[in-house]
């Protein structure tokens, strides 16, 4: 194992692809010559070329597109997002073409793409920067959805989506990129898609959660275990598809379950899991299923107000509360 | 009628203007080339094979609008009927590997690049044996084996896919010209500028080429788009050329052309070639906002009419051997409605197929 942070893992499995793929390539807002927004693909430029580590303007549209169009034509683009809430513009060609073009041609068309970037809020940004998309893409046929919580699972998941051969949204956060952990060096070292972790065993309560949200979880799993309450916390890595199955065993020892998702509240990932939750595990259940997810208002710049607006540990530890009867 | 008497507040007012009956052309059409077949290196032959590629597009489409409006099939209809030159001018001028990508007036394009009269129409029937097994219908014609990427519905959706398929063709390095089709209504779209951007600063080797047939669904090219569509180009530094695209020799001579400079240099090419769509933008359509006048000035220029009367008077072939053509063409289109309406639906589980390229995964 080594350590790394988690820019650097998602590097190390884009440039481990790069070298066994030459059809592998990378574009994006300022991935070559400023070495990455995010200095996620930092020395790409160096050691590929402008061939294979391109800078685009900024038109999400129109790159998104080319990326998709490549896909079609034999190539296996890594198209970057400075955020996946740029790639709102480049929504026509993620939606309408790269989930269904396959399909509307009777499948003589195959769209390996990767299209990934940080998703969500990264502090005090205001409205238009802080958006969850992972449940929005997940709803769409053909689209699979990756959202990962630490850079070991980074990098394992993000070489399988550039092998995948159908498109795959990678997402990611600023405000992890710094974050550093133990990440495999075992040779050719891949995670399958759709694959959840429990990273954290317990008997009482199970706590879903992933992403930025995962940390979050792990936190108010502190907190709790001071009062005796053992939470365990599953990462499902993946949100489509999902490993709901890893969840429902899980109830079925704690009996109680509490979602933590970055999304608003309407049809995100935390109501599609309490709706699976219900029809799978109904019986099993000692209390209603709760959520932690944004409220169902835009992102404020203020300080204060952002703070009261981002799920934290406590309003994990509240819903932990809720669940068990302790409050 | 009050609304005549208006003045323009926003828009250009159409075919309501108060200038009393004059034609509004919505396209005014360059002139045709001047040489002969021979001059353009076709032999007789392959002028037979135009008019028989042109004229089976026109009665294929005919025959399916028939069949549509006796309720044979359902979906959107959108014919291509008046821009054959476009299609046939484009294959012949073009090598086989180059890669055709267009929007979802696709019938012809597909038939040019091989979907087979009996594909075609079994797909418009929704049936199994459709080019596109019967998932895309009308607006999802595609031989991608041909190098035929399909037709796409969304109103500029396609144009960066074009981009793409480039610069694929560019990275790989293996000589083949992308040219991508689009309707003058897509010139609006930003989609086209974020792709004519990006293909001139790198290079594409790729030809966006307007099919600028005078209407954006039911308004006309003056109400929809300012200036001349053409001078696009301009912004980007693109190279350009206006055609007239009733004449399938322009359209052969000139797109030959623009391929050979495209496959040397490897830089993109912006094309407005200008055509008349004779038929509503889709079947539902009443065209309230164009005049029969104008329709009619634009049949008298007819592209199959006038590659026919070329073969007459230049003795290339006779008046029988036309008229055999036309009735073979004729048996293989009704053969085809036979086809299509012999050929078998999907089977229910053709709804879960062909989502995935890998391993298929459907949340239930």
């Amino acid at each position: 194992m080594a350590e790394l942070q988690f820019r650097e893992a998602i590097k190390h499995a884009i440039d481990e692809e790069m070298e066994l793929d030459e059809d592998v390539f990378v574009m994006g807002e300022e991935v070559a010559e400023y070495n990455g927004a995010y200095k996620v693909t930092e020395g790409l430029l160096d050691k590929y070329g402008f061939r294979r580590v391109i800078d685009t303007p900024i038109s999400e549209l129109g790159f998104a597109g080319i990326g998709v169009g490549a896909a079609m034509n034999g190539l296996r683009p890594i198209v970057e997002f400075m955020t996946f809430n740029f790639a709102v513009l480049a929504a026509d060609q993620i939606v309408n073409h790269a989930s269904k073009a396959r399909y509307m041609l009777g499948g003589q068309v195959s769209i390996p793409i990767v299209f990934r970037g940080p998703n969500a809020s990264a502090g005090q940004l205001s409205a238009t920067h802080s958006v969850a998309y992972d449940s929005m893409y997940a709803m769409f046929p053909g689209l699979k959805v990756i959202y990962p919580s630490e850079p070991n699972d980074a990098k394992g998941l993000l070489k399988s989506a550039i092998r995948d051969d159908d498109p795959v949204l990678f997402m990611e956060s600023e405000q992890m990129y710094g974050m550093k952990g133990e990440v495999s060096e075992e040779e050719d070292f891949t995670i399958p898609i759709g694959k959840g972790k429990i990273k954290r065993e317990g008997d009482d309560v199970t706590v879903v959660a992933t992403g930025k949200m995962y940390h979050i979880a792990q936190n108010a799993a502190k907190e709790l275990a001071k009062d005796g309450v053992e939470i365990e916390i599953i990462d499902p890595r993946t949100i489509k598809p999902l490993d709901i199955e890893m969840i429902i065993e899980s109830i079925k020892k704690t009996n109680r379950c509490v979602v933590v998702d970055e999304s608003h509240p309407f049809g995100g990932l935390a109501s599609e899991v309490g709706f699976l939750i219900q029809r799978e595990a109904f019986d099993y259940l000692d209390a209603p299923v709760q959520r932690v997810t944004l409220p169902d208002v835009n992102a404020p710049f203020s300080k204060p107000l952002f703070d009261l607006w981002l799920p934290d540990a406590k309003n994990v530890v509240d819903a932990v509360n809720t669940v068990t009867y302790r409050k | 009628m009050a609304k005549k008497k208006e003045k323009a507040i926003f828009a250009p007012i159409g075919i309501n203007n108060d200038d009393g009956g004059k034609i509004d052309k919505a396209v005014e059409l360059p002139d045709p080339t001047k040489k002969t077949h021979k001059q353009l290196g076709l032999k007789n032959e392959q002028v037979i094979d135009m008019f028989e590629l042109m004229y089976l597009q026109r009665r294929f489409e005919e025959r399916a609008m028939q069949m549509y409006q006796k309720g044979k099939f359902g979906g959107f209809l959108h014919l291509y009927i008046g821009q054959e030159a476009i299609s046939t001018g484009t294959v012949f001028a073009f090598n086989d590997d180059d890669d055709i990508i267009t929007a979802y007036r696709d019938h012809g394009w597909g038939i040019v690049r091989g979907v087979t009269p009996n594909e075609g129409m079994a797909e418009l029937y929704g049936k199994a044996t459709g080019c596109s097994k019967g998932k895309g219908g009308s607006m999802h014609f595609a031989k991608v084996e041909n190098h035929y990427w399909g037709g796409y519905g969304i109103v500029g959706g396609h144009i960066p896919l074009g981009g793409g398929i480039a610069f694929a063709n560019k990275y790989k390095d293996n000589g083949r010209v992308m040219a991508c089709f689009l309707g003058d209504g897509a010139v609006d779209q930003g989609a086209l500028h974020e792709t004519m951007n990006i293909s001139q600063l790198w290079n594409l080797p790729a030809i966006y080429v307007v099919e600028n047939n005078g209407y954006s669904m039911g308004t006309s090219a003056r109400r929809h788009t300012v200036n001349e569509i053409v001078d696009r180009a301009k912004a980007y530094g693109m190279k350009s050329k206006v055609l007239n695209g009733m004449d399938v020799f322009t359209v052969y001579e000139e797109m030959q052309k623009i391929a050979k400079d495209v496959r040397k240099n490897s830089e993109p090419w912006f094309v407005e070639i200008r055509t008349y769509r004779y038929r509503g933008h889709s079947m539902s359509d009443p065209q309230k906002y164009r005049s029969k006048d104008e329709l009619a000035e634009y049949q008298k220029v007819d592209p199959i009419e006038r590659v026919k009367t070329y073969i007459l008077d230049k003795d290339i072939a006779k008046e029988e051997d036309i008229e055999k053509i036309q009735e073979k063409i004729e048996d293989t289109v009704l053969e085809a409605i036979d086809f299509a309406e012999d050929s078998p639906f999907p089977e229910d589980e053709a709804l879960y197929e062909d989502m995935f390229a890998g391993e298929p995964h459907f949340h239930k």
